[in-house]
């Protein structure tokens, strides 16, 4: 692919910049908690935050649910993952490519249950999603599937 | 008796170990995809690897590797009830087609219109992606721009009808990703689109 940038004029990158700051914080996010119920955290660089329906989530977030609690996200891939009570879910890594769908998603499951929808990623590449618990490696080749940890 | 209590004591033991060695550390269950398309996942542990490739296939995980196993619906349901019912809405995804050249909406996608307003308005926070397409009719310039309108088009229908907009991104792809491969120039109408994904 040719890149337009280089055939527009001065005026126009700036409001393309200006566009693509907007459209940033959708962009940086890798997805965005859509259900919450109870008691659900998330630990984010050391500090632990009250999660919220809508919060962005970024990479290394670590999710955290309480005896009540339960949360579900959509990641950027259309991924679901979705944890019930007592769980620890760290989104360890995710790079996506929306244009190619290429992509990596690496979570682990600490402890309590997981459910997940694979996105595109996974479709993209069978090789590219994976979900630990402290035993097992799971390679997802598609699509929908529980786990749990720790019992 | 004492042979006896030997015997006893070491089938104790054997006992013991069979269900230290089993200690279960978790379950994995592949559940039918709710469009019928291929399921498959692969297990592995430092014991040993399993392939699940039919719907409630199961593994459960122990320390000498994943024992092959079958579950249910209902024990799904038992065990991860909580969690699937966590489960948020799976992503929609509509195209909405152009008249040649314009940002007026085809007769036929102005009634999709309010399909896609019914998806975005039953989520608690949609967030939704509007990104427009053009033929290969005229310049890069001419179709960055017109791309750009027919998603922006999209997003001020969205909005005046309530949409939040902080929950609506719109690109404009131009004429650089046909769903229809064409030679530059060729007027296509399934080219002439606003892809809107409903998150």
């Amino acid at each position: 692919m040719n890149d337009p940038i280089c055939r527009l004029r001065p005026t126009r990158i700036a409001g393309l910049a200006l566009a693509v700051a907007l459209a940033l914080p959708a962009v940086a996010d890798i997805g965005q908690v859509k259900t919450r119920k109870g008691q659900v955290s998330v630990e984010r660089k050391g500090q632990l935050l009250p999660a919220e329906v809508g919060m962005a989530l970024e990479a290394s977030d670590t999710l955290k649910t309480g005896p009540d609690g339960a949360v579900g996200i959509t990641m950027r891939d259309n991924s679901l993952l979705s944890a019930g009570p007592n769980s620890i879910l760290s989104l360890e890594r995710f790079e996506f490519d929306a244009a190619t769908s290429q992509g990596r998603f690496d979570a682990q499951l600490q402890r309590g249950t997981l459910a997940v929808v694979s996105g595109r990623i996974a479709k993209q590449s069978p090789q590219a999603m994976t979900v630990r618990t402290p035993s097992a490696q799971l390679g997802v080749r598609g699509t929908d599937f529980v786990v749990s940890a720790g019992e | 008796m004492n042979r006896r209590w030997h015997a006893i004591a070491s089938l104790l033991l054997a006992a013991l170990l069979a269900a230290c060695a089993s200690k279960p550390q978790g379950t994995v269950v592949l559940l039918p995809d709710s469009d019928g398309r291929d399921t498959a996942l692969q297990v592995r542990q430092a014991g040993g690897e399993l392939l699940l490739d039919k719907p409630y296939a199961a593994a459960q995980l122990t320390d000498r590797g994943p024992v092959a196993a079958s579950s249910s619906a209902e024990q799904v349901q038992a065990r991860f009830g909580a969690a699937l019912a966590a489960r948020p809405l799976p992503p929609q995804q509509f195209t909405l087609y152009f008249v040649e050249g314009k940002d007026e909406f085809t007769d036929e996608s102005k009634r999709a219109f309010d399909s896609v307003f019914g998806e975005i308005a039953r989520r608690p926070v949609p967030d939704v992606l509007v990104i427009g397409h053009t033929d290969k009719v005229g310049t890069d310039v001419f179709n960055d721009a017109l791309s750009r309108q027919r998603a922006e088009v999209v997003r001020r229908a969205l909005l005046a009808r309530g949409i939040a907009p902080d929950n609506i991104v719109v690109v404009g792809r131009g004429k650089r990703e046909p769903v229809v491969p064409t030679a530059d120039g060729v007027a296509e109408a399934r080219n002439r689109r606003v892809e809107i994904l409903v998150r």
